[in-house]
């Protein structure tokens, strides 16, 4: 048994099926993802994944719990994590700053007032912080306004606010679209990092071929909201299926 | 000290000797010269600054922090005013007990219309807000009579019960004895200067709210509150539930405003119906955006920015611009007195008018902004604004979210 079991899972919008009768069973620890062209429903599967969206029908159940009918932040409590396809932060504060809020979500739940609480008197809260910021290469650029970051670094600073939340399932919405070689390279290098540093399971969505073969340790090609093929990576790059899968979009 | 940084507590202690020299520095001239009329050190007006002062730093919580634009705030101001009248009413006319009941009356009103206005964000939140008031206002001169005596306003009468005045109790307004309407005047040289029990109470209560605003702006609550107004994505997909802090917010900025009404009660002891108008709410909001909404002293600013025009434009009349122009020529003179005469006395809101859309479209930080931007030119830096990162205070985009 799996941390994260997907059992049956439909989704239409209007007449269209994004999912189709999905199963997914992910064992701890792993890396997973899920590949598929354009439009195969990768990230409405993720949606219903964080409580973004409730299938029609189905059951999603993760650490034995089940998440459907919970609201993201209660499923973000639960240990689930979310790395956007455009990265989310808040980026009117500082680098900083934007790790404070993860920690304090981390410790005091969904709400807590301290309202007359000195922040330099968090000194844990400060610790952890800014041993994260160190350990995504990112403490340099603390004071800086997140705004301001590059996209890598939007990307980066993502991630490490997620990571600081220690969360038990990482999930990746294209975590290296629109960004070039290089920087996709680091990312890559990240993610191994994070990943070999941490008991942490991850769930990727993507579609560049070369970041999912670099990482992952199973592969799920989704096509029209289905599942065609679980597989190891090895097996994946010949599979018929797949070819026809991507090089009909490609064509 | 007083659990602030090093700089914080200079600006506090800063913030605290403008407030208590205030009745000097407000007037720079001497009684009797020409321009005595821009003199502001007067209780009444000082009282004012000090009593908008608590109202925009409360708004500002919600506002500047959150990016919650609130157009029902001027309800809470009602509730504060009538609470202290009760208070007179029923006890007596020490502003304690009404103060105390003003800000829990408020704060559980505020409790109640953020809960319903917080469920919708952006325009609908103030839509909502907005309706709110406007409904308190009606409700106050209609079926709440018998709690707001209608029209005529809320006032103490001979017949009130008022079970704790003893027998040589001040019949005015008054703390434990000292009475809000007195006032020592002192004369030094040519210059006058007014220092009055009330203005020293509102100044010392404005005083400990612009301290609790600074506590709450450094907190881990107030930066809470600046990351909604950026994200509220990732603030639900960070586990945390952005409701229940707009809501603490709301309400800690109506108990602020509940406190300004009731002060205003305890300056003068009336309370009416048209203090909960929308133009009434209109003002903080003006406030606020005027002197930069988000930044601590912006506020502030602008609440005396505001009340010091009102108070000078409203003055002057077309005697006071002939006198003006009286040693110009008599076309130059009639011509001048007629472009200005439409934005003074009754047209002081023209002026208003005009100056909020001036500071809005140059100056969208507010009039701190002005201040940066001059303390630049002075000082020689680059004419490009400071990164929010090395500046003590926090500056939004005006453009709040919406659902
Ligand atoms: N909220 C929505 N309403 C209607 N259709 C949607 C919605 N979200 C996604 N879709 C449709 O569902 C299909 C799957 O979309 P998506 O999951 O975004 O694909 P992918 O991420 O794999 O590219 C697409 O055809 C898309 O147009
Ligand atoms: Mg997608």
């Amino acid at each position: 048994m799996g941390i994260l079991e997907v059992t049956n899972v439909n989704k239409r919008f209007g007449g269209l099926q994004a999912l189709g009768d999905v199963n997914l069973d992910i064992p701890a620890g792993t890396v997973h993802a899920i590949i598929g062209p354009n439009g195969a429903g990768k990230s409405t599967l993720l949606n219903v994944l964080v409580g973004k969206l409730i299938p029609d029908t189905g059951t999603v159940m993760f650490d034995g719990k089940p998440v459907l009918g919970r609201k993201p932040y209660e499923i973000n409590q639960m240990g689930i994590s979310r790395v956007f396809q455009t990265p989310e932060i808040f980026s009117d504060l500082t680098v900083f700053e934007n790790m404070l809020i993860p920690c304090f979500a981390k410790r005091d739940g969904s709400f807590r007032m301290h309202a007359l609480e000195s922040m330099a008197r968090e000194k844990d809260i400060i610790g952890k912080a800014e041993h994260m910021l160190s350990d995504v290469n990112m403490i340099d650029k603390r004071n800086m306004v997140a705004s301001s970051l590059s996209r890598g670094d939007k990307r980066r600073l993502e991630m490490a606010m997620c990571l600081v939340q220690e969360p038990k399932l990482l999930l990746l919405d294209e975590p290296t679209a629109g960004m070039a070689r290089a920087d996709t390279n680091n990312t890559i290098e990240l993610l191994k990092e994070i990943h070999a540093s941490r008991e942490i399971t991850m769930v990727i969505i993507e579609h560049d071929m070369h970041v999912v073969f670099s990482l992952a340790k199973r592969i799920t090609v989704l096509a029209q909201g289905t599942p065609l093929v679980e597989d190891t990576p090895e097996n994946i790059k010949g599979h018929p299926k797949v070819k026809e899968a991507y090089l009909g979009e490609a064509a | 000290m007083l659990g602030l940084s090093k700089k914080d507590t200079f600006f506090f202690l800063f913030v605290v000797f403008l407030t208590m020299a205030t009745p000097i520095i407000l007037q720079p001239f001497p009684e009797g010269s020409a321009l005595a009329q821009f003199n502001a050190g007067y209780p009444d007006l000082m009282q004012r600054f000090a009593i908008y002062g608590i109202f925009a730093i409360g708004f500002n919580i919600l506002f500047g922090l959150t990016g919650y634009l609130s157009f029902g705030h001027a309800a809470f101001l009602g509730v504060g005013s009538y609470s202290v009248v009760w208070m007179y009413k029923l006890l007596n006319y020490n502003v304690v007990p009404g103060l105390v009941l003003a800000i829990i009356t408020s704060g559980l009103f505020a409790l109640l219309i953020g809960y319903i206005s917080l469920r919708r964000s952006g325009i609908y939140f103030s839509i909502l807000t907005l309706a709110f008031a406007q409904m308190s206002f009606n409700l106050a001169y209609s079926v709440l009579t018998p709690l707001t005596n209608g029209e005529t306003g809320l006032q103490v009468y001979n017949d009130d019960p008022q079970i704790l005045l003893g027998a040589n109790h001040p019949l005015g307004p008054h703390f434990f004895g000292i009475v809000m309407q007195d006032s020592a005047k002192i004369n030094v040289g040519g210059w006058q200067w007014t220092f009055n029990n009330g203005y020293y109470f509102c100044a010392i209560i404005a005083v400990i709210a612009f301290y609790l605003s600074l506590r709450i702006f450094r907190s881990p609550f107030g930066t809470m509150l600046r990351a909604i107004k950026t994200n509220q994505t990732r603030m639900n997909y960070t586990g945390l539930n952005p409701r229940p802090y707009t809501l603490a917010a709301f309400v800690i900025s109506g108990m602020y405003a509940g406190l300004a009404g009731g002060l205003l009660a305890a300056m003068d002891p009336l309370a009416g119906a048209e203090r909960m108008q929308w133009t009434a709410s209109g003002e903080v909001v003006l406030m606020t955006i005027l002197g930069g909404a988000g930044t601590l002293m912006g506020p502030v600013l602008g609440a005396g920015f505001i009340k010091y025009f009102e108070n000078i434009f409203s003055k002057i009349n077309d005697g006071i611009l002939h006198h003006w122009f009286s040693a110009l020529p008599d076309g130059v003179e009639e011509f001048l007195v007629f472009i200005f005469h439409p934005f003074i006395g009754k047209g002081w809101s023209l002026t208003l008018g005009l100056l909020f859309m001036l500071v809005v479209i140059f100056l969208p930080g507010g009039l701190i902004e002005g201040g940066r931007r001059l303390g630049n030119l002075f000082t020689g830096k680059s004419r490009k604004p400071t990164t929010p990162a090395k500046d003590p205070e926090h500056h939004p985009k005006p453009a709040p979210h919406v659902a």
